[in-house]
């Protein structure tokens, strides 16, 4: 783990992707770097979500590169990427409706998971230990984003500001390198969304986790991420800073466009 | 009277239960109904006997069988399961259907057709508790069901295994992408299936011996999974029990009007009747959807 601090820890070249024909990315490049908050924008169907489906492999890119901590995905499928650091979560909720927060939680922990199937079943050897160990990595996980009063709730049960939050916790519970937000703030509140965006950059402060995330509203984004990368019609219109892009006519033409800079809304 | 008819039915109920559960574990971690359930426990069953003819001690012989339902269950998962991931579950329902026939086939292959003698050492006495006459292998059965029940419980909702299984079960994709191995939870699924089926191989082959009818168990398991719910483990108990109970009266019933039995269809019309008003069953979740 001596890898030099300035290299990115997640490089993107030329990815393109395509379904049936229909060209989803073309030839996206770019990188981030270690313990950055790096946003994706980009209007609805720009690929944002493909992208971060490239990146943690749940689909194989036709073409391009993608080099995640030094190791290029090759044969990677998105078991590997989850095990080599990388944390999702979902634009529509992917929580396991059906099962309760804290369970959720320690599912969240499998791939942390050391002992046999026969140690699990018959609770012997490692299996005590490392019971003891996710418990309290659960434990630290529900006092940190604040879901002491739903532990034992289904997922299904609860508001959808709440099951954000237990996606987030999912996501963290095995102390990932690299942490996808797919719209983290989608359908919430304003004070929810403040919320959550706290929860954001404390993760990343704490932690020092990178995060890519998807949002749509700019002001949040502004404020958090220190770069930001303008996705449409799956290609790569602008890459820097939020003033920069904030100020770049092609992404005020595509995207800002529809709303007033001044202004930031969504778009829907 | 009535209450002898009902516990009898109750007791014989027990036999669906096992060979229902085998069902349901699958189901809950893949989404599909395994045809093949009902060749599972004729092959279990056969190996065990074939063994037990050979003079191995039965103890041994039931260690012997495991493992080998451990390696069937391994190659499931590679030459079956893994290559049709993420298909439609009507393309993995129809690859159970072609697996059905193909244990069956390699079975009587290997061990010959001929109907076996299962010993158990359990006697199919009767005994007489409070005034009604039981049979004494049927309450074997059910303790025997019921030590399946409390374990497989156990393990789907306490141990780490277990929720894995449960996530799989209710997200696919979330699951792999968080980094649960879907094909190790395939083959400890398909191996405990495959012990579920030796349990319910050896009531089923003591009862009616070791024969081919056994893989016939499967369309018998048919109407208790659609009245306990496919992904529920008390539910194929219960409604295991509730058919075995149902065919009993009705039997008893009907012999005052007809002469001759109704219940080798009952339980099928008792099926037709929750599919109408209770699509999921008495325990079942709503319908999965897969992608």
């Amino acid at each position: 783990m001596s890898r030099s601090l300035v290299e990115p820890i997640l490089q993107l070249r030329d990815v393109s992707l395509s379904f049936k024909g229909i060209r989803a990315l073309s030839n996206v490049s770019f990188d981030v770097a270690r313990g950055e908050i790096r946003a994706l924008i980009g209007p609805n169907g720009a690929g944002k979500s493909s992208l971060l489906n490239v990146i943690n492999r749940i689909y194989r890119a036709d073409k391009g590169e993608v080099i995640f901590d030094g190791v290029r995905f090759k044969g990677v499928g998105a078991r590997g990427a989850a095990r080599l650091g990388i944390s999702r979560t979902f634009q529509h909720n992917a929580l396991f409706q059906r099962l309760s927060v804290l369970d959720n939680i320690l599912a969240g922990l499998a791939r942390k998971a050391r002992t046999t199937f026969i140690e699990n079943a018959f609770r012997i050897g490692r299996d005590r230990e490392e019971r003891r160990r996710f418990a309290a990595r659960a434990e630290e996980l529900i006092a940190f984003l604040g879901l002491e009063g739903y532990v034992d709730q289904r997922v299904s049960t609860l508001p959808y500001g709440v099951q954000k939050r237990v996606d987030l916790a999912r996501a963290l519970g095995p102390e990932p390198k690299l942490l996808l937000l797919d719209e983290p703030m989608a359908g919430m509140n304003t004070g929810e969304k403040q919320q959550m965006a706290r929860f954001v950059s404390d993760v990343n402060e704490r932690f020092g986790t990178t995060i890519v995330l998807i949002e749509h509203d700019i002001g949040i984004v502004m404020d958090l991420a220190e770069r930001i990368v303008v996705l449409d019609y799956g290609r790569t219109i602008a890459d820097g800073p939020p003033q920069e892009v904030r100020s770049n006519p092609d992404v005020i033409a595509a995207y800002l466009g529809v709303d007033n800079e001044q202004d930031p809304g969504h778009a829907d | 009277m009535l209450i002898e008819v009902l516990i009898n039915g109750l007791l014989a109920g027990v036999m669906y239960s096992s060979v229902a559960l085998g069902f349901v574990l699958i189901y809950k971690a893949s989404g599909v109904f395994n045809f093949a359930q009902g060749a599972m426990v004729l092959f279990a069953a056969l190996t065990y006997v074939t063994l037990v003819e050979k003079g191995i001690w039965s103890g041994f012989a039931i260690v012997i069988v495991l493992i080998v339902m451990v390696i069937c269950a391994c190659l499931i998962e590679r030459l079956m399961l893994r290559p049709l991931a993420n298909r439609d579950p009507l393309v993995l329902f129809m690859a159970t259907l072609g697996l059905s026939f193909v244990i069956e086939g390699v079975a009587q292959l290997a061990m010959g057709t001929d109907v076996h003698i299962l010993e158990l050492g359990i006697e199919d006495g009767i005994i007489e508790v409070d005034g009604m006459f039981l049979s004494t292998f049927d309450l074997f059965a059910t303790a025997m069901a019921g030590v399946l029940l409390v374990v497989l419980s156990f393990m789907f909702n306490t141990t780490r295994i277990g929720i894995s299984l449960r996530a799989v079960a209710d997200d696919v994709v979330a699951a792999q992408s968080i980094g649960i191995q879907l094909p190790r939870i395939w083959r400890i699924v398909w191996s405990v299936a495959g012990f579920v089926a030796l349990a319910a191989g050896l009531l089923w082959g003591a009862r009616q011996g070791v024969q081919f009818a056994l893989t016939l168990s499967a369309l018998k398991a048919l109407p208790v999974l659609i009245i306990g719910g496919f992904s529920s483990i008390p539910g194929a108990i219960i409604a295991g029990l509730l058919v075995g109970a149902a065919e009993n009266l009705a039997d008893f019933y009907a012999s005052r009007f007809i002469n001759g039995t109704v219940s080798t269809w009952f339980a099928y019309v008792l099926a037709l009747v929750f599919l109408f008003f209770r699509p999921t069953g008495l325990f079942g979740e709503r319908d999965i959807v897969r992608v």
